[in-house]
């Protein structure tokens, strides 16, 4: 039994398009930097889904890390591996049409399961809101205390790796220099 | 609010991910649908999560977890990103063939 469709589901169609269309724009525009700029519409998207399940911290979360950080480091690595402002070179047309059909697969298979496992269902959105900050922060610090200290510790692991892979690149470029200078010096 | 909505929304940016992963060239871009193919997870998380009224808040501080993980995936990657176009001058995935042999049969 199907229930009535309500002003909240419109709404979340709505974000749906908007979500899955800048998606969609993401992956396929020539152009490196309007790529990132539709993943920021996209996960903004994502974050107003949140918001209209009553996940309220962690859309708040969603817009803090991804539009804050993640968007931002990505452009970071856009400019400092000198991406062209023009369009860039595409890759051949059997490999995008290989992984057109991947990608639809992939898609039919999830719709699929979930659909015949879930058409239907109702959320029921009326009670108190599922996770605002309080909810939620209790949750994380009662229940999930020590999954979140190790959380904690494989952020710092990834710290000190991408600080030792930074530096790892200097000292490979000038053992590079000094291979170079010294076959120089040879071939005087 | 229909549960299959999120649901669809999550299969349709899981796909986009997906495509972005097998057809783009750039690592950077290859690195963003990776990104999408995390959302699509965190979308069905939440979901889920708000659908079942778990009292343990499962969905939602997985959710926040992948997003943490996310986040040092991103650095990690771009990292490993920046030191190999420092190192060959190329961010192309065809042409990253640090870690190939020599063997003259597998080079293109």
């Amino acid at each position: 039994m199907i229930g009535a469709v309500t002003g909240l589901d419109i709404l979340m169609g709505v974000f749906g398009v908007v979500t899955v269309g800048s998606a969609v724009a993401v992956v396929t525009t020539p152009h490196l930097v309007r790529a990132a700029l539709y993943l920021v519409v996209t996960l903004t998207g994502v974050a107003g889904c949140f918001l209209l399940l009553t996940a309220e911290f962690l859309a708040w979360v969603q817009i803090l890390i991804y539009v804050g950080a993640v968007v931002v480091l990505l452009l970071f690595g856009l400019m400092l591996t000198r991406a062209p402002i023009g369009p860039t070179e595409e890759s051949s047309r059997p490999r995008r049409l290989f992984a057109a059909v991947v990608a639809v697969g992939a898609t039919a298979v999830l719709v699929a399961v979930l659909v015949t496992g879930f058409a239907g269902e109702y959320v029921d959105l009326d009670g108190a809101a599922a996770g605002g900050a309080g909810t939620t922060g209790a949750a994380l610090f009662e229940t999930w205390v020590l999954p979140f200290e190790l959380v904690s510790l494989l952020l710092l692991g990834a710290l000190v790796g991408a600080i030792a892979l930074s530096r790892s690149g200097d000292t490979a470029r000038t053992g590079d220099r000094d291979r170079s200078g010294s076959g120089s010096r040879r071939a005087e | 609010m229909h549960l299959v909505i999120p649901l669809l929304i999550a299969a349709g940016l899981f796909g986009t991910g997906v495509y972005a992963v097998l057809a783009r060239r750039n690592a950077i871009l290859v690195l963003m649908g990776v990104e999408l193919m995390l959302n699509a997870a965190n979308l069905l998380l939440v979901a889920f999560d708000v659908w079942w009224r778990d009292a343990l808040q499962s969905g939602q501080s997985l959710t926040l977890f992948v997003i943490t993980i996310a986040a040092a995936e991103i650095g990690l990657g771009l990292a490993i990103v920046l030191l190999v176009f420092r190192l060959s001058d190329t961010v192309n995935l065809d042409e990253m063939r640090l870690l190939a042999d020599d063997d003259p049969v597998v080079q293109p």
